[in-house]
């Protein structure tokens, strides 16, 4: 060190490789930077390795039951092996498909009205605002609200799909405004302006030029919603109900969907355990399955999207 | 578009309204009306409410670094773009597993598979009150749905992590590297300061989401509802809000539903508030 | 660890001015200048005379981004103790050059630099050689001031000790900040206030709080990229005030786009240029700074310093 400590005296060139190796950061300190190195990597395996456990898990332990019958049988008149979860799988299609319908045009139409319209207007931060606590919402809590709001309007103990989607929307509708709301927000400011300044009307600008423009986003962060709540149980547990059998009526009785469908073939087993345990991790496979491919269908669609997938 | 804005704000309304005339009547009710053998509601709520928070707090205790390792990991650990992006979609499928998927697995393959841990720490550290009693045969208990969660929760605090730590200025860590910095005393010197903001919202909303997330929990959990108990890997644990309005509201009626509607109230204001106060956290540190 | 913080100025050496006159800071332009030259003609060195320490040798380097080639096959020598200009046109990859001396350049994934450059002999690129210890040899400072926000000014020169854990204790800390920013000509400017944020600062107060940190771990060399390219002429003054002063205890290497100022400071000037975009950056012509300016040997040079391109 003595050379680096009498600079101004340069007599003969200080040995630079014996200074260079004594500002080698020390013992402690590489071994910091090496534990922390290692910390990172095994955050990744903590995150990687429980979602490969868990699809082993459903591939292992559904694939027995991933047969013709899993896909073209209900579970009525059922108590052993066989059986199926088509009344399931047509169920949640069916209150999945009411509760897009509830949510996405309501969701687009609040959105477009916050980033097209509102400005800085009370209503638009009383929504805001709204949006802000309905993501806040626990699911469950979501399905005690439709419950309440279905006893209120057709007796206490009703269940039916309708109930469901209703519940589920409640979920739904504030991931579509907060996607769509910043989809629309990517959209370049000159393009609205050339359309008005061709004279067109502010809806026709919003209908012929933003909209389109947005579509992709708005597709995706519609899809997404859809993968968020489809995979949703609590609130179907406690407003759609469970049944063994099709039901094709949403307003009408209870139906079956796939996530309560898994949850009651473990909780109600019959006396064969095995059958009812492989039917419940078959339908966990389809579940994922269809998550993947609605998360993929998302990724797929356009590359400014990146943000949205938090929005969950 | 209007009407659209406003019934997004009404829906919210009516939510309150609804839970508010049906769980309303639960707050005042007596011993023989409301579920689980309480004497009053606030018997009921009390333990519930310390289950919730006890394994969420066990969950974010959990989660908490991974979340920040593997956010480090997809930013400024990440050995190419490509990687950061592959570990973004890792976690997005992570955080896309439904609940009750996990919890089938938590309670089939998890719950077993920890119980001679449980036994081992029971052995050694029997001592801390976490781990005294008797630990349980069949691995269910308060750490194996904490562990749950945590991987539940993981991927939503990790992704917050994630942009707050991609928001760094390239500037401080060149500073920091021109300094002669490791690479971790760059991110502590450069990175984590300017992120803190994101790390505790993060968590908070982390935080938020386990106390709701119920079926995880409730096929979890062997629960004794009444109980308010610290060990958590006894046999006899705690129930949450969420779990227990899960399991026991499609055998309710009457009064009990308006108990379980009332419990519901209360899970939302707790998760609300703990939700609000990570998005102010969150503003505050430049993220949306 | 404070018996290892040396100062710079003690020891014999009369102490840095503390607020530099005109005079003061154009004394060591004038008496380096004659001694520069006989010291560091490249074309002939004088045998029997030693190197200043902190002298560099840059030998076939070259710089890739991925696979693509950003500076091709540059050989150099870099004086001790004096300032070294790079000028050139924009991506001749002066900046990419700069950023290898110090290893700065493979903290972007997939870039890394072949060849080697050595400090007194000592090889940085060599096995075994911790990248983390060449940059605590040779520091940086950047174009835009980049002070740690979350610090007050003080810690911002301490930021060196107290990334690696080795803060040193009040007395000597003190001491240190002191020196290190007197050595910065900021101390009078900010001696009141050294517990506020280093952002409070002006633009180039930033820049010089940017000087005193690099400084302060004891560099032989500093490396400045493009410094007061951010920066308005009065405080662009004051820096270049201080790197001909700083280049009595260290190597200034500093890269510029202003060829007046390359002209003002620097000892050595060396030119860098492209064929066409896309191709690698290269060593045109280096030499004694006055040599350059008046009588450059390559067409190229003289066309740049005229201003007919870049």
């Amino acid at each position: 060190m003595t050379a680096t400590l009498t600079r101004q005296a340069p007599q003969h060139a200080p040995d630079a490789a014996a200074t260079l190796a004594a500002s080698t950061p020390s013992w402690s300190r590489r071994a910091k930077n090496r534990a922390a190195s290692a910390a990172v990597v095994a955050a990744v395996a903590l995150t990687a390795v429980p979602l490969a456990l868990v699809i082993w898990a459903a591939v292992e332990r559904g694939s027995a039951r991933l047969d013709l019958t899993l896909f073209t049988h209900s579970m009525r008149g059922v108590v052993g092996q066989g059986g199926g979860l088509l009344h399931a799988l047509t169920g949640t299609l069916i209150i999945t498909g009411a509760t897009a319908i509830i949510s996405i045009p309501l969701g687009l139409a609040a959105a477009i009205y916050l980033t097209e319209y509102a400005g800085g207007n009370k209503l638009a931060a009383i929504t805001r605002r709204a949006v802000d606590i309905m993501v806040s919402i626990p699911s469950i809590v979501a399905g005690l609200a439709a419950y309440a709001l279905f006893s209120l309007i057709l007796g206490p103990g009703t269940r039916s799909g309708l109930a469901g989607a209703v519940a589920l929307a409640m979920i739904m509708i504030p991931v579509v405004v907060r996607s769509s709301e910043e989809v629309l927000r990517l959209v370049p400011a000159d393009l609205r302006e050339a359309g008005l300044a061709l004279g067109s009307p502010r809806w026709r600008v919003i209908r012929k030029i933003v909209l389109p423009t947005a579509l992709p986003g708005l597709t995706a962060g519609a899809v997404l919603g859809v993968a968020r709540v489809i995979g949703e149980t609590a609130p179907l547990l406690l407003v759609a109900g469970f049944t063994d059998a099709m039901n094709y009526n949403l307003a009408d009785g209870r139906m079956a969907t796939l996530p309560v469908f898994i949850y009651t073939q473990w909780s109600s087993k019959g006396l064969d355990t095995a059958a009812y345990d492989q039917r419940a991790w078959a339908g966990a496979l389809v579940l994922m399955a269809v998550v993947v491919v609605l998360q993929l269908a998302a990724r797929a669609l356009p590359p400014q999207i990146a943000k949205l997938r938090r929005n969950r | 578009m209007m009407a659209a804005a406003s019934a997004v704000a009404l829906v919210l309304v009516g939510v309150l309204v609804f839970l508010a005339v049906n769980g309303g009547p639960a707050v005042t009710a007596g011993e023989g009306e409301l579920p689980a053998h309480a004497k009053n509601f606030l018997a009921l709520a009390g333990p519930l409410a310390f289950g919730s928070l006890w394994v969420a707090v066990i969950a974010l205790a959990l989660a908490s670094l991974p979340a920040v390792g593997v956010a480090l990991a997809a930013t400024i650990y990440a050995p190419s773009p490509r990687f950061g992006r592959f570990l973004g979609a890792v976690l997005d499928l992570l955080a896309a597993v439904p609940s009750v998927v996990f919890g089938l697995w938590g309670l089939m393959v998890l719950a077993p598979a920890v119980v001679p841990g449980y036994e081992w720490a029971h052995a050694h550290l029997g001592w801390l009150p976490f781990f005294s009693g008797e630990p349980s045969v069949t691995g269910r208990t308060v750490l194996t749905a904490g562990m749950v969660v945590a991987v539940m929760i993981l991927p939503i605090m990790a992704a917050i992590c994630r942009e707050s730590f991609a928001l760094t200025p390239p500037a401080l860590i060149e500073a920091a590297y021109a300094l002669g910095a490791t690479r971790w005393e760059m991110v502590r010197a450069a990175v984590l300061p300017v992120a803190r903001s994101g790390i505790v919202a993060g968590g908070m909303l982390g935080l938020g989401r386990a106390l709701g997330e119920t079926m995880a929990v409730a096929m979890v959990l062997s629960a004794t509802p009444s109980l308010i108990s610290f060990n958590v890997i006894s046999a006899e644990n705690p129930s949450t809000i969420a779990a227990f309005i899960a399991s026991t509201f499609p055998e309710s009626t009457g009064a009990e539903v308006s108990a379980l509607i009332g419990l519901g109230l209360v899970l939302f204001a707790i998760s609300l508030v703990v939700s609000l106060v990570g998005r102010r956290i969150a503003k505050q540190g430049g993220l949306r | 660890m404070t018996a290892t913080v040396p100062n710079p100025t003690a020891a014999g050496q009369p102490p840095a001015p503390t607020a530099p006159t005109e005079a003061a800071s154009l004394a060591p332009l004038a008496s380096l200048a004659p001694r520069a030259a006989e010291r560091l003609n490249p074309a002939a060195p004088a045998p029997g005379l030693p190197k200043a320490p902190g002298s560099m040798s840059i030998r076939d380097v070259s710089c890739y981004y991925g696979s693509h080639l950003a500076v091709a096959d540059v050989s150099l020598e870099i004086p001790g103790r004096a300032v070294t200009a790079f000028i050139g046109p924009s991506g001749c990859g002066k900046s990419t050059l700069l950023r290898a001396i110090n290893r700065m350049h493979e903290v972007i994934p997939g870039a890394r630099a072949e060849g080697t450059i050595a400090l007194d002999g000592a090889d940085l690129y060599s096995k075994g050689v911790d990248p983390v210890a060449v940059r605590s040899k040779v520091g940086m400072v950047f174009q835009k001031p980049n002070p740690f926000p979350a610090m007050s000014i003080k810690d911002n020169v301490l930021a060196g000790l107290i990334i690696r854990g080795a803060k040193p204790r009040a007395a000597a800390a003190d001491e240190l900040v002191e020196r290190c920013l007197v050595r910065a000509h900021l101390w009078e400017e900010v001696k009141d206030r050294l517990k506020k944020s280093g952002d409070s600062l002006s633009g180039g107060q930033q820049q010089r709080l940017c000087i005193a940190r690099a400084i302060a771990v004891q560099p032989d060399v500093v490396l400045m990229d493009e410094p007061c390219s951010a920066l308005d002429p009065i405080s662009t003054l004051a820096i270049e005030e201080l790197m001909r002063d700083l280049a009595r205890d260290y190597t200034v290497v500093v890269v510029t786009h202003n060829m007046a100022q390359a002209n003002r400071i620097s000892d050595i000037t060396a030119f860098f240029s492209l064929a066409r975009a896309g191709e690698p950056g290269r060593l045109v012509e280096a030499g004694l700074t006055a040599d350059i300016f008046s009588a450059p040997k390559v067409t190229a040079t003289r066309d740049y310093i005229d201003g007919r391109f870049g």
